[in-house]
């Protein structure tokens, strides 16, 4: 394992001591290493050497022009479309599917020399809070291999608290990013919405959904975000504006910040030990420097309904593309609305199923009205509740979880495993920026902090993120080592 | 309101699930228990507010009428299950 | 005979019933690219799907840009059809499974058209008609299915091309204002000049660009609610759509008159069988489910975008006929036909700035250069002889240097070749006779070499002119004035 960040493992690269290459076997390895997690899907082959190779000569030829991403391995969630590479979305309805065309935040890494390893295990479709939903089985937690990861992006998140390479790459729709950021003592951020191109990503809820990174520190997240963000002609959504240089905000500290502390997200419902540690984060914020201040956010408890009806009704539509006619599964019957029928049906895990079914019926003739169109009114309320947050304060600081990771197999119920969203699926409505850091322990237990920013507001958070993290150390906590082979949980 | 039998059935049909007895049985449930949470959305008073499409505020979007580069045809059957020549081969439509 | 026994004929239905006729025309625009990805939108003869594009393949993981040309032509066409362009606008996905719909939903828009409330007018058996047009949007077009056998209903499997999906697609809905099969075809001739006039659309129906379903119900005279309405389609040419209504309009109307209802459905329009035949599905009804298109911002069309499309609308086939009958005298049947065609009525513009007399333009373009360029599947401009040529060629037959029947001869000899007329006359000496001396010495030597038709005119035969017309025509090798001949015959032949 390597506990070594971006910059650390940058210097060794440059010094000669080590070489891309080296890195990515490294890297490979110690997946392996993990192989009882079951973090990882797949290698991504001949692009790891091609990469390397690459990253190397870019070293070589022109070390000042080469990023601090250059030769740096990296894993990234099985939603994100490589050509030549398969990917799968997590799900048996796109088993064996190869893009023949790469998304542009990945080509961006790609580009800065960034060394692909393997595609990560993900909640299929990125639908889910726990990496149980995936068609090939479920993702363990590093800290507690008994217990999940969080999803949707708990393979990402797993290879990054595990150290087997520095950053990855999740996508975050309802908090599918900081939510396992949070269960497994990382990193984990999303942009603002419209900052990184979806050109690439597999759509879940497309007015929602953000590529982003994990990484064991502030600063490696803001490099990875800032290699990949930025206009991007293949996207419609994407904000012309030109990306904050956020490196340069990112020691600035907290002092003389106003932060608001939503009094929703403190409320009822927080785990003791969670509220214990975000509390002393809270302090601590204080103690750097800067005002708390309690705001309110009223429509957060119909958040959750909102997101519900909005994320399935637009993957409702999203996922109407798997029809086995072009790509992936395909159950050969004699009429084609069989093909569909049976494609799909045996396609598509319950969780899935059970989300186009809700978005269809909120999309349905005599339910629009009172499913669709509401939500989307409710989501007006809520992004005017954050506007009005952020008239007084920079950035809103909060739990990301009100709970800690839980073992496997504990929320059967769906309506259970949804609520485990509900701190940060308001800000995907929003479309505002959020991180994860952790801040502390639950029994044993990572402990996320949540920074919210304002629209375009990313270097804001990565500042209020960083300031945490310098005066901390959870972020150079390691998971206990993994149980052996024979002992560790299947 | 309970969710009913044939609500789950005609909704499976128009997103082309394919679902057994039992499996329309357990989702009607599930479905029922989410949806039963989700109709608090109808207590929030939205009669002031327009809905929010979209989050960026963006608008025409749009890129100029310029050509760029096509997939040969063999790589845009490369991933077709049934393929009959350079077509994508279908079953019986009978529509 | 009672009513319900005897065979009703069209007329006797339409003395009954009155026909209410609502058109949607769907026709593809003529931009350079697909409307969200950068594919050709000229696809018709690529090889199968070899135009195509992760976009417009609809794969995981892909997302839709807008083409801008296509939505000014949009306008473009709305402000031709006296439409309203609302500034705000947007678009949103039609879902639906069928297998040349590769994302499984058509962009398209459902309550925010580009525009809305628009009218064309147009006459018919002298009558004007004003159709109003309930709005024109623009959608992406799907891809192409081929079944096994060619019938649908029968085949076992299908295959599909998708060189077409995603070629921008306007629809045009018109009010069921239309009360004839009469109607609706001139309603449909209009339209479809109006879009190849003002260049968005090249008019094919065979090929597809131009495509139109009918709806069709009826109802007692007098009346204002509605009939059941019945969609037909599959119509692919406007004697089709003639046919198609009129055989709608008997079979809508021996079924009330019998006092059954109308099913509603849709029908389609079969050629070779001369009758519309149900195409009523087995399947759940479609329910689409429109909602706003995440992927794609809404449209904000401020006047100023509409005042500047306007200023380029070129001036549109009615507009350009009043006027040549204002400025140029024509007939109202003259200016029609020039205008029929946007190339034609070019040309004739041309024609008359070079100095052409208004009426020998129409006369020629649409008669002998009509019929050439046909024959030689080559149009004017792009003939040998070219507009240039036309044009001089018509002032010498206007200045009396040659008569009609050598200016034909010219006229086809180079066409194709090309040449300067101006200079072959001069050349070959095949300027009209008209020195009246010379005229008058031939006129004498037929008489006098003729005595026999003299005869036979002056005993009252008129045919016996012609003959000596013929002579004099022949000593000059046709080169004289016909007219200017014989009235100097019967001048010598007078008694």
């Amino acid at each position: 394992m390597s506990w070594e960040t971006v910059g650390e493992l940058g210097a060794r690269l440059r010094s000669g001591e080590t070489t891309p290459a080296q890195l990515a076997d490294h890297a490979r390895s110690a997946i392996e290493s993990l192989a009882s997690l079951h973090p990882v899907l797949r290698y991504t082959g001949a692009l790891t050497e091609h990469q390397a190779g690459r990253a190397a000569r870019m070293l070589a030829e022109s070390p000042e022009q080469a990023g601090p991403l250059c030769g740096i391995p990296f894993a990234y969630k099985d939603v994100l479309c490589v050509e030549g590479v398969e990917t799968s979305a997590g799900s048996k309805i796109l088993e064996g599917f190869i893009p023949p065309y790469t998304g542009t935040a990945l080509q961006r890494l790609l580009d800065a020399g960034a060394v692909p390893v393997a595609v990560t295990n993900c909640d299929e479709f990125a639908m889910g809070s726990s990496n149980e939903n995936s068609a090939f089985g479920p993702v363990g937690n590093p800290w507690d291999p008994s217990r999940v990861p969080g999803g949707s992006s708990g393979g990402s998140a797993a290879v990054v608290a595990a150290g087997a390479v520095p950053f990855s790459l999740g996508t975050d729709t309802g908090g599918s990013i900081r939510q396992p950021a949070s269960f497994c003592g990382v990193a984990g951020f999303k942009p603002t919405y419209g900052r990184v191109s979806r050109y690439g990503l597999i759509a879940f809820a497309s007015s929602l959904d953000q590529i982003g990174p994990f990484a064991r520190s502030v600063e490696d997240a803001a490099h990875v975000f800032t290699a990949m963000a930025g206009h991007d002609p293949r996207d419609s959504t994407i904000s012309p504006l030109p990306v904050e240089p956020v490196a340069t905000q990112l020691a600035r500290g907290v002092a003389g910040m106003r932060l608001g502390v939503p009094r929703e997200y403190m409320a009822e419902g927080l785990e003791p030990g969670v509220r214990a540690a975000v509390e002393a984060a809270l302090a601590q914020l204080e103690k750097l420097g800067a005002t708390l201040v309690e705001v309110s956010l009223p429509s957060t408890e119909a958040a959750l309904s909102t997101y519900y009806i909005i994320a399935p009704a637009e993957c409702s539509a999203n996922l109407a593309r798997m029809d086995g006619v072009r790509f992936g599964l395909h159950v050969d019957r004699q009429s084609l609305t069989d093909t569909y029928l049976e494609t799909r049906g045996q396609g598509f895990g319950p969780e899935v199923k059970r989300r186009i079914m809700l978005g269809t019926y909120a999309l349905s003739s005599g339910y629009y009205d009172a499913y669709y169109r509401q939500a989307q009114k409710v989501r007006t309320l809520i992004a005017e509740e954050f506007d009005r947050a952020f008239e007084t304060v920079d950035a809103l600081v909060c739990p990301t979880s009100p709970i800690v990771a839980f073992p496997k197999g504990d929320k059967s119920d769906p309506l259970s495993m949804y609520l485990c969203d509900v701190l940060t699926l308001p800000v995907n409505l929003a479309g505002l920026p959020g991180i994860s850091i952790p801040c502390g322990l639950s029994e044993g237990l990572p402990v996320g902090l949540q920074v919210i920013g304002p629209r375009l507001g990313d270097a804001q958070v990565l500042r209020v993120a960083r300031a945490y993290e310098a005066a901390t150390a959870w972020h150079t906590q390691q998971p206990p080592p993994l149980p052996a082979a024979s002992e560790a949980f299947a | 309101m309970t969710l009913a039998r044939d609500q789950v059935t005609h909704v499976a049909m128009l997103a082309r699930l394919g679902l057994s007895d039992e499996e329309v049985e357990r989702y009607r449930q599930q479905l029922d228990a989410i949806l039963s949470h989700v109709d608090r959305l109808q207590q929030v008073d939205t009669s002031q507010v327009g809905e929010t499409a979209q989050v960026g505020g963006l608008v025409n979007a749009w890129r100029e009428d310029v050509r760029g580069e096509c997939l040969p045809a063999e790589k845009a059957l490369a991933n077709a299950p049934k393929r009959r020549g350079d077509h994508f081969e279908v079953g019986a439509i009978q529509e | 005979m009672t009513a319900t026994s005897a065979v009703s004929t069209l007329d006797q239905v339409m003395e009954r019933w009155e026909p209410v006729i609502g058109l949607e025309v769907h026709g593809q625009l003529l931009t350079q690219s697909k409307m969200f990805c950068g594919c050709s939108a000229d696809y018709i003869g690529s090889p199968p799907n070899s135009n195509t594009c992760p976009v417009c393949l609809g794969l995981p993981g892909v997302l839709p840009v807008m083409n801008r040309v296509a939505v000014e032509y949009t306008v473009r066409s709305a402000l031709a059809l006296n439409c309203e362009i609302p500034e705000r606008s947007k678009f949103d996905r039609k879902n639906y499974f069928y297998p040349d719909l590769p994302k499984g939903y058509q962009i398209s828009q459902w309550d925010m058209p580009l525009s809305l409330n628009g009218h064309l007018t147009f006459t018919v058996d002298g009558a004007e008609v004003r159709c109003g047009i309930t709005r024109v949007h623009l959608e992406e077009d799907t891809g192409t299915l081929q079944h096994a056998g060619d019938i649908l209903q029968q085949a076992r499997s299908s295959v599909v091309d998708l060189n077409r999906a995603g070629v921008p697609l306007m629809e045009i809905v018109g009010e069921p204002d239309l009360r004839t099969p009469a109607q609706a075809r001139e309603y449909l001739v209009r339209l479809r000049q109006i879009l190849v006039y003002i260049g968005v659309n090249d008019g094919n129906l065979e090929q597809g660009s131009f495509r139109c379903d009918a709806n069709i119900s009826l109802r007692k005279h007098g009346e204002t609610g509605l009939g059941v309405k019945v969609e037909v389609k599959n119509m692919n040419s406007f004697r089709a759509v003639h046919r198609a209504l009129e055989y709608e309009i008997v079979r809508q109307g021996r079924l009330l008159d019998q006092g059954q209802t109308i099913a509603q459905e849709t029908r389609g329009w079969v050629e070779a069988k001369g009758a519309t035949i149900s195409q009523r599905s087995k399947e759940y009804a479609h329910d689409y489910r429109y909602f706003p298109e995440p992927d794609l911002p809404p449209l904000h069309l401020n006047a100023e975008f509409v005042d500047r499309v306007r200023a380029a609308l070129p001036e549109l086939p009615q507009q350009l006929a009043e006027r040549l009958q204002r400025e140029n005298g024509l007939s109202a049947y003259d200016a029609a036909t020039v205008t029929a065609e946007r190339e034609d009525a070019r040309a004739f513009e041309s024609l008359v700035a070079a100095g052409v007399p208004a009426k020998a333009a129409a006369n020629w373009l649409m008669g002998e250069v009509a019929r050439l360029a046909r024959e030689s599947r080559t149009p004017l401009p792009g003939s040998g002889l070219g507009l240039e040529g036309l044009a001089s060629l018509i002032k010498l037959v206007e200045a009396g240097t040659i008569n009609g029947s050598t200016a034909k001869e010219l006229l086809e000899e180079l066409y194709l070749a090309g040449g300067d007329p101006a200079a072959v006359v001069e050349e070959r000496g095949l300027g009209q006779v008209s020195d009246q001396a010379e005229l008058e010495r031939l006129v004498d030597a037929v008489l006098a070499e003729n005595p026999a038709a003299v005869a036979d005119f002056q005993g009252g035969k008129e045919q016996a002119l012609q003959r000596l017309v013929g002579g004099v025509m022949k000593a000059t090798r046709g080169r004289a004035d016909a007219r200017v001949v014989t009235g100097l015959l019967r001048d010598r032949l007078a008694p």
